[in-house]
């Protein structure tokens, strides 16, 4: 392992690891570059993986993780460099020549069917066929057991994927990879969605894989958990490699700052700023009729201007529900008033302009026209704004300028505000988002998880922006899996468990460990 | 995530530059290649027959025609055109413009008005006509999730029945022929056309230039105003739309009654232009053909406006092969060909496109490796 990148002065405390192991490589790039209209999303870029590592990489938003990743993984081709693996060179058209070479990719978004069960979901695309035509369920399914045993993964293949947890899906995406026999692994922000005790499982699962000698790299925001389990890590900043460094040599501070590249503002001290204005009452709020199982039942909650009401709860235990209902995305019962009036019967255009700021938990297919530009997102949820609008008609300069303005202070990192959406990386499409959704001062804004896929140095933005908004007034609900940012910007917590409100915190003094437990529902009896 | 084959097929996507233009028009050398083999195969002279729908296709008394086909075509493939932009199949724009045709000559013929308001009347009878049987659809599909591709399909032909039924109930013997149609409509209601192609006394609909104008509002609908924003929203992801705000079952049934209410149109410059009524020959499947020139035209208004001519063309030329000897239906091979193509030729540009671009901005980027690079995503 060498050190590398041209910052010498920043590299060298973080340098230690000068070891030299004689472990067989088992990826080696070098000299990658990747062109895209008006960006070199990596230049030059070189990257060795031992065999058996844990090897993370981390940067920030739109420095070229992602795309070093698809191309490792086929999906794009590199306009220079080389690729090898396991010691011979390669050149992959399609992610399939990847499979064969056995590299397998889990993308940050899931790609599982729903409605399939785990058994049909791992072998869509590699049927196993029995005397040529028939599906072969029986040898698929001794197979899925085999793989879930042998590495602990702990998969029943006959269950529907609706009925499964984050954390059971990101194996099964995981196990659905090592069924086509890939010896090494590319993880693309696995951990972004998932809660602490789920992360902690994810890692013992993925050491049970290095020990039967898989190869595993994986791409995080959460340093912290990068240095507990990475045996090694390469920090990208602008398309280039800056720094190969091992875990035991630096700190989590250290390795923003080679990340960025400068140091990291330190986060402020802040008091109290709610008020005792109600911005948001919300009664008895339900989801589902009687018999049927609730999946939001008899939710009750205020939240005040100037306050940020946190929830805290492992996914897929209502928070989503929540959320719409408040948008009337979701058909509920109860009652909700907005700054002392009810709302209960808006559509969710007349909640929007009354002043109801809403990030998406999922941005691909909530917050964003994919195949449009920039400033036309701008305008999606914002249709009846000045700056969008006048009348009946589209402010195309309004709009233009705006997206403009929100480039510039949210930092997304983009060629210009034409480009579509999709072109942007995933972190930066976020903070598109945050700050248009920001703009207008919005009474109310429903944050779910606002900073999931952005860089540590983007995030203490998006938490600045909004203690800023917070202190002019701005009443919050935030949901969110990151335990820290809950406790850190929230002014009270309440757990959500099975669709109802289980506890209350007060942020200031609840440890982590005590939320994780009232999360998973224990106590819930006593 | 990359766009959807539909989203490509329905113009959903952008296609920009110089491959927006080669795709059609590789396309259409494309389909004559084809024609070509066909016509070799069943022993027609390849050069001769082309020359001579050319030449045919290019006198004056055809260029009327062609003109005034491409009118009725393009009135038609906007309809369609609307629809797919937002994702919605209006397959009924057959049954909504013939029974609208139907109503709005009846209504004409029974009435007399002064000039300017007889037409406007007959006019806006018909678009409420074609509105209200496309509306169906449209409810259907919000209120009940009934698919609008199976209800418009139905709508056509409850609507051939019913049309039949109301014209046996209203016609009057068309005379000099044993056909029937709906009572004459009065001269007060008349579009007079004009003789605009020299050596041609043939009249051009005056029509045209409501074609011209709904193809400039489509435009201006679709892209400038939030309503055409809200339905674009709507077309390329509904879930966003919804999150949104945008009320998506609202949206369907106002984009039914705007496609049918443009349905309502076609028969407009044929009836007010040249026959004056509504009789049992009243050109039937209008409503396919502007399908397949929505699709030519990838639902954009110019576009559609040189389909629809391209399209007019074929047909009239199409009138000169019976003299040679030569069985027209080479021309529906034709259409065919050229519809399969211009899908296959955008759905190639599009993949061709991602790696042009790639390459050229590689080679630009390259080339100034000079000058200090750019680095990472910097604007
Ligand atoms: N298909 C594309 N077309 C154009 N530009 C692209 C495309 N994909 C990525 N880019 C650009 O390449 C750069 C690197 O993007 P990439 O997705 O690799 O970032 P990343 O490091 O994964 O960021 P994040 O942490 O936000 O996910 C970005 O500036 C992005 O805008
Ligand atoms: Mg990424």
């Amino acid at each position: 392992m060498i050190t590398t990148g041209p910052l010498g002065t920043l590299t060298q405390e973080a340098s230690i690891s000068t070891e030299t192991t004689v472990s067989e490589v088992a990826v080696q790039l070098e000299g990658i570059t990747k062109r895209f209209p008006g960006v070199v999303a990596n230049r030059d870029i070189s990257l060795t993986v031992q065999k058996g590592h844990i090897h993370a990489i981390v940067g920030e938003n739109g420095a070229g993780k992602s795309t070093l990743m698809k191309i490792l993984y086929g999906m794009q081709r590199p306009d220079e460099g080389e690729i090898r693996v396991n010691g011979s060179p390669v050149t992959f058209h399609t992610p399939g020549d990847a499979i064969s070479a056995g590299i397998g990719m889990v993308h940050q978004h899931f790609m599982l069917a729903d409605n399939l069960t785990v058994l049909e979901n791992v072998i869509l695309g590699s049927e196993p066929r029995k005397g040529g035509l028939a599906l072969d369920f029986a040898a698929a399914r001794k197979k899925i057991k085999d793989l879930s045993e042998a590495y602990g993964l702990g998969i029943d293949p006959d269950v529907l994927v609706e009925d499964i947890g984050v954390g059971t899906r990101q194996r099964v995406e995981i196990l659905k990879v090592l069924y086509r026999g890939a010896r090494i692994l590319i993880l693309d922000e696995p951990t972004a969605v998932l809660v602490p005790h789920e992360v902690d499982e994810l890692f013992e699962n993925l050491h049970g894989l290095v020990r039967e000698g898989i190869t595993i790299i994986f791409i995080s925001h959460h340093l912290d958990e990068v240095l507990k389990v990475a045996d090694a890590i390469t920090v990208i900043r602008r398309g280039t490699t800056v720094a190969e460094v091992s875990p035991e040599g630096v700190t989590a501070r250290q390795l923003a700052e080679l990340m960025v590249g400068s140091e990291l503002p330190s986060p402020e001290t802040r008091e109290s700023t709610v008020t005792d204005v109600v911005a948001l009452q919300v009664t008895g709020l339900t989801i589902g009729g009687e018999g049927e199982r609730k999946v939001l039942d008899d939710v009750t909650l205020t939240i005040h201007k100037g306050e940020v009401l946190g929830i805290a709860g492992v996914e897929g235990n209502g928070q989503a529900e929540l959320v719409e209902a408040v948008m009337g995305i979701r058909p509920s019962t109860g009652t909700i008033t907005l700054a002392g009036e009810e709302i209960t019967s808006w559509t969710t255009l007349r909640r929007r302009e009354a002043g109801i700021g809403y990030i998406p938990e999922d941005r691909h297919r909530h917050g964003l026209l994919l195949e449009a530009p920039l400033w036309e997102n701008r305008i999606l949820g914002h249709m009846k704004e000045k700056v969008n609008v006048r009348g009946w008609w589209i402010n195309r300069k309004g709009a233009r300028a705006d997206t403009e303005r929100i480039v510039r202070d949210y930092d997304v990192r983009t060629p210009g505000i034409d480009v579509d959406a999709a072109a942007l990386s995933g972190g930066n499409q976020q903070k598109l988002i945050v700050g248009r959704e920001m703009s207008g001062e919005p009474k109310l804004l429903i944050a779910a998880h606002p900073t999931r896929g952005v860089d540590v140095g983007a995030q203490a933005a998006i938490w600045d922006h909004l203690r800023t908004a917070r202190a002019a007034g701005l009443a919050v609900l935030l949901i969110s899996a990151d335990l820290d940012e809950l406790i850190g910007l929230s002014d009270w917590l309440k757990v959500i468990h099975r669709g109802a409100i289980v506890a209350e915190f007060d942020p200031a003094t609840v440890t982590p460990e005590q939320l994780g437990s009232a999360m998973t529902g224990a106590g819930e009896e006593a | 995530m990359t766009s959807s084959f539909t989203d490509r097929l329905l113009g959903r996507v952008k296609l920009s530059g110089w491959v927006s233009l080669a795709a059609p028009v590789l396309a259409i050398v494309f389909a004559g290649v084809v024609t070509s083999i066909v016509l070799a195969l069943t022993g027609n002279p390849v050069f001769d027959t082309l020359t001579t729908m050319v030449d045919y296709g290019s006198q004056p008394r055809s260029l009327v025609l062609i003109l005034n086909n491409a009118t009725t075509y393009y009135l038609s493939a906007l309809a369609v055109a609307l629809g797919f932009r937002m994702n919605l199949f209006n397959i009924g724009v057959d049954g909504q413009y013939r029974l609208a045709a139907l109503v709005a000559a009846a209504v004409g013929g029974a009435v007399t008005l002064p000039a300017p308001f007889h037409p406007i009347l007959i006019i806006l009878v018909s678009m409420l006509v074609g509105a209200a049987w496309a509306g169906i659809a449209g409810v259907l599909k919000a209120t009940r999730g009934v698919s609008e591709v199976i209800s418009t399909i139905m709508l056509n032909t409850i609507a051939t029945g019913l049309g039949a039924y109301l014209l046996a109930q209203w016609a009057v013997p068309v005379a000099g022929s044993n056909n029937i149609g709906t009572p004459p409509i009065a001269e007060s209601a008349r579009i007079d056309g004009f003789a605009f192609v020299p050596g041609s006394s043939l009249k051009v609909f005056g029509l045209i230039f409501l074609a011209v104008a709904v193809g400039i509002g489509f435009h201006l609908l679709l892209n400038k105003t939030r309503f055409g924003f809200d339905l674009r929203a709507t077309g390329r992801s509904e879930q966003a739309a919804v999150a949104s705000g945008v009320n998506v079952k609202r949206m369907v049934v106002y984009a039914m009654l705007i496609s049918g209410g443009m349905a309502g149109l076609i028969g407009m410059p044929q009836l007010l232009g040249a026959s004056y009524s509504y009789s049992l020959d009243f050109q039937p499947g209008l409503g396919f053909t502007g399908i397949a020139i929505a699709l030519l035209g990838r639902n954009n208004p110019v576009g559609i406006a040189f389909g629809a001519l391209l399209w007019a063309f074929l047909d009239v030329s199409a009138n000169i092969l019976g003299l040679h000897k030569i069985s027209p239906e080479i021309v529906t091979i034709m259409q065919g060909v050229i519809v399969l193509s211009v899908v296959i030729a955008y759905e190639l540009a599009h993949r061709y496109r991602g790696v042009a671009e790639q390459k050229r901005v590689s080679r630009e980027l390259a080339g100034a490796a000079s000058t200090p690079q750019k680095e990472g995503a910097s604007a």
